[in-house]
């Protein structure tokens, strides 16, 4: 999408994740740089009552001119960032329709107290059958190569980004990431996202 | 969030409600705020103490939710403008004192009480609906829309409450208090401000005059329903109601707080903007009868959207009745009608449900196709229960128990409290919990049941708190129960920190709300000078911990307390204090489900660390979640779980 134009009115990115993965912070640093590029943004994230491990779901909604109510009208997503395999399907099941993009981490989270994890490929052929272009980038593969499975959520928001879905363009992120990580810990938060550009770029 | 004080009036910034909360506290020149951690409010009183000493701000995290109000009350009568923060449970809490300070008036400094409601409990136990606490207790309510208006309408609340000399509610909930939007800052007064000082006058012939004892009743109950008239002519000419639509709708939509951007939605997506008018009343208690009045003669038919009960809806059938000569019959839409319903979040879905049901508008579908896909494809997904994190201590102290309870034998049980450990009433805590209601009512209940022995009651009984939960409200429950000789065992689960609503310090803490160094209230000390038997132990030294609790559990007497002690899991990592092992599951040792075990590590156990590999048929680490405390490789029947000590 062309940096400062919408495509649509609002529109309607999801990040679906489980609690832990990062994405309430992940959808701030995309809100607060939609800001800056002067769109009116509502942010919300709607999770369960546990500190860690539940599904968590935070919805962006970008206007050119209004302010929104908060949460995403079920079937009106257009672009879904899934940190997570089974939380994509379970956001495409309430918020996908024909046209939504999908951009996905493959990696599943197993849900705990032995209930089993589907079968991964099954899972991924659903989400492609669900979205118009699903796009799967290997996040928390590159996190830990990286060393700390931290990074999964600022690889992820390089690919998004790099994959020129939202109204804005890649440098809009910049500032925001130098503002938000210590000098100490910028360099690497920054090598994350550029390698997430690199794997949608790629893939 | 960084530059919550910037001083650069109209610049537009992304703020959460509680930021912009703060930030409008901050714009009204505030002196002091006074909260105890409870989300979705959490997070006010901690953006306001990072700016507490550029903006010369006393903040504290009081030790419950009646004494913060008692700080903000204090500062209003010696003139300084003062915020109280609390979720609705908290107000609850607080009440006892508030029913009586509107008796007397807040003083000079205008008093705004912040509190949020939960509907869909997210982070609560209930979904009480504190607009109806405000009209039991006679106090002005407001209630935002969104993070702007919660700023904009924090600063009127302070001049309507140094107006009518009564505190000022204003009310949020979840959805409010956790939703990042656009904000545009206003102006930051100058720091300096008027000396405190408390004109203690008492006069009760007078009671127009400062005067802070609770008088005679009737007479001060008379005054304040006079200053709530006051208010209600104020909210007549209010800027934050408002209309937009036709001047004869069709339907009359009634919408308050985070409700009217869910109807205002509805319409525009429906297409009915000419067709359906909007009333978003933004002074919800007293009721603006003029203004309300006014629209419903306008139209025969009116839906009333809002959260939780059917508040303004009461009110306004109230209203209705009482005008029906002049205004004649209106149809009603609602939560009497089973329009909307009277539990859980509304949406902005909802609202379009409804008026597509009364407006008899044509139901709007998915793609048959890709609903029929959907649909097949959700059957995949499997739930994702609650859990406790990897490596937390609570899951440790809970295994203790469980151990402990079946090592005893007596059918004891664990009365639950209010923290991350409520989870321990299901799978997490491994169903440890039969009871789990307010905080402190662990300890509670664990002083009846400890005194019932006559009845032939021979149940060991334990109780459960965390460390903030117990400065908070057991202190009185365990002082009790030494005086009332009840017999039960009081576990203090001591994370370091109020861990669920997001790691605030309390008195146990050593730490200020300001970060500064603060004395630390001895936990333990404070048990044993109660007359409390106290034990130290670490969960995470299974054995030990487990054999204390049967110890204690069979020693008959008044209450007896073990504090287990282990720091949060997340707190270590924030913290930067690693965990000592490296885990890993040796293959060769897990013998899979032919083990007889039925994967206790992944089913009961239950770790986010450890998953069931279903390729290989075996047990194995998710080092993405592991953090390397080590615990499962005690429970492990087959010893497969090793751990390797790393620096």
């Amino acid at each position: 999408m062309a940096a400062g134009i919408l495509s649509k009115e609002p529109f309607n990115l999801i990040v679906a994740g489980v609690g832990g993965q990062g994405n309430v912070l992940l959808s701030a640093f995309i809100g607060l740089a939609l800001v800056r590029e002067g769109f009116m943004v509502s942010v919300a994230d709607t999770f369960g009552v546990s500190q860690r491990g539940g599904s968590v779901t935070s919805h962006i909604k970008i206007s050119q001119k209004t302010s929104y109510s908060s949460v995403t009208l079920r079937g009106k997503a257009d672009v879904i960032l899934g940190m997570e395999p089974v939380e994509t399907l379970r956001a495409l099941g309430e918020f996908g329709n024909p046209q939504v993009v999908a951009i996905v981490n493959p990696r599943p989270v197993h849900p705990s107290g032995g209930i089993s994890y589907p079968d991964l490929d099954e899972v991924k052929q659903a989400i492609g059958r669900l979205s118009a272009r699903a796009t799967f980038v290997n996040a928390t593969e590159e996190a830990l190569k990286m060393g700390d499975p931290i990074y999964t959520n600022i690889i992820l928001l390089g690919a998004l980004m790099g994959a020129e879905v939202l109204p804005m363009e890649v440098r809009a992120m910049l500032p925001v990431l130098q503002e938000r990580f210590p000098q100490g810990i910028f360099d690497v938060n920054l090598k994350a996202f550029n390698r997430g550009i690199e794997l949608i770029k790629g893939a | 969030m960084a530059g919550i004080a910037t001083d650069n009036p109209g610049a537009v910034v992304l703020l959460v409600g509680n930021e912009a909360v703060a930030r409008g506290a901050i714009e009204a020149g505030i002196g002091v705020a006074a909260a105890y951690p409870g989300s979705p409010t959490s997070e006010i009183l901690p953006t306001i103490a990072g700016v507490a000493g550029e903006r010369d701000i006393h903040v504290e995290w009081s030790a419950n939710e009646k004494v913060a109000t008692e700080v903000a009350a204090a500062a209003s009568l010696a003139g300084i403008r003062s915020l109280a923060v609390m979720k609705q449970n908290g107000l609850n809490i607080a009440a006892d004192f508030i029913v009586n300070l509107n008796m007397t008036g807040s003083g000079e400094g205008g008093m705004v009480i912040f509190v949020a409601d939960d509907p869909g409990g997210m982070t609560s136990s209930n979904e009480q609906d504190s607009r109806m606490v405000a009209k039991w207790i006679d106090n002005p309510l407001l209630e935002a829309e969104n993070a702007q208006e919660a700023k904009e309408m924090l600063k009127w609340a302070y001049e309507l409450s140094e107006k009518l000399k009564l505190p000022v509610f204003l009310r949020g909930v979840t959805r409010l208090c956790y939703t990042r939007g656009n904000v545009t800052l206003g102006e930051l007064p100058p720091r300096s401000r008027k000396k405190a000082y408390f004109p203690a006058i008492w006069d009760m012939y007078n009671p127009t005059k400062s005067k802070f004892t609770a008088g005679p009743s009737p007479v001060a109950h008379r005054d304040l329903h006079e200053k709530l008239e006051v208010a209600r002519g104020v909210f007549e000419e209010s800027p934050f109601n408002h209309y937009s639509g036709p001047d004869n709708p069709e339907l009359l939509i009634i919408a308050s707080g985070v409700c009217t951007s869910y109807s205002a939605e509805a319409l525009k997506v429906l297409n009915i903007e000419e067709r359906v008018g909007l009333l978003k009343l933004g002074t919800v208690w007293p009721l603006p009868e003029k203004l309300v009045a006014k629209w419903l003669s306008s139209t025969g038919k009116v839906l009333f959207v809002e959260e939780t009960d059917p508040f303004i809806e009461q009110s306004v059938m109230e209203l209705a009745a009482d005008r029906l000569p002049e205004m004649g019959g209106i149809v009603f839409y609602g939560k009497r009608s089973g329009h909307l319903a009277p539990c859980n979040e509304q949406s902005t879905d909802l609202v379009m449900a409804a008026l597509t049901d009364i407006l008899g508008l044509p139901p709007q579908f998915r793609d048959s196709d890709y609903q029929k896909s959907a649909e097949e494809a959700m059957k995949l997904v499997p739930n994702r229960p609650i859990n406790m994190c990897a490596g937390c201590p609570h899951r440790a102290t809970f295994w203790a128990v469980k151990n402990a309870i079946a090592l005893d034998g007596r059918k004891g049980f664990v009365c639950g409290d209010i923290g991350c450990y409520s989870m321990s009433f299901a799978a997490p805590g491994f169903y440890q919990a039969r009871t789990m209601h307010a905080m402190g009512s662990g300890t509670g209940l664990a002083n009846g049941f400890g005194n019932m022995q006559r009845f032939g009651f021979d149940q060991p009984v334990l109780a459960v708190s965390g460390d903030s939960t117990f400065y908070h409200a057991v202190l009185p429950a365990l002082v009790s129960g030494v005086y009332n000789k009840a017999n039960f065992t009081l576990l203090i689960l001591d994370n370091s920190a109020t861990a669920m609503t997001g790691f605030q310090p309390h008195p146990g803490t050593g730490l200020l709300a300001t970060g500064e160094m603060a004395p630390v209230v001895d936990m333990e000390g404070l048990c044993r000078a109660v007359g409390a038997e106290v034990r130290v132990c670490d969960p995470f030294v299974l054995g030990e911990a487990t054999r204390t609790i049967v110890e204690m559990m069979q020693n008959e007497s008044g209450p007896r307390v073990i504090i287990m002690r282990h720091m949060c899991q997340l707190l270590k990592a924030k913290r930067k204090i690693s965990d000592k092992y490296r885990v890993q599951v040796d293959r060769e040792r897990c013998l899979g489900d032919s083990c007889g075990c039925d994967r206790l590590c992944t089913r009961i156990f239950g770790c986010p660390g450890l998953m069931w590999d279903s390729g290989a048929k075996k047990a194995a680490i998710d080092e993405a979640l592991c953090v390397g405390c080590g615990l499962c490789s005690d429970i492990c029947p087959a010893g497969a779980i090793k751990k390797e000590e790393v620096n």
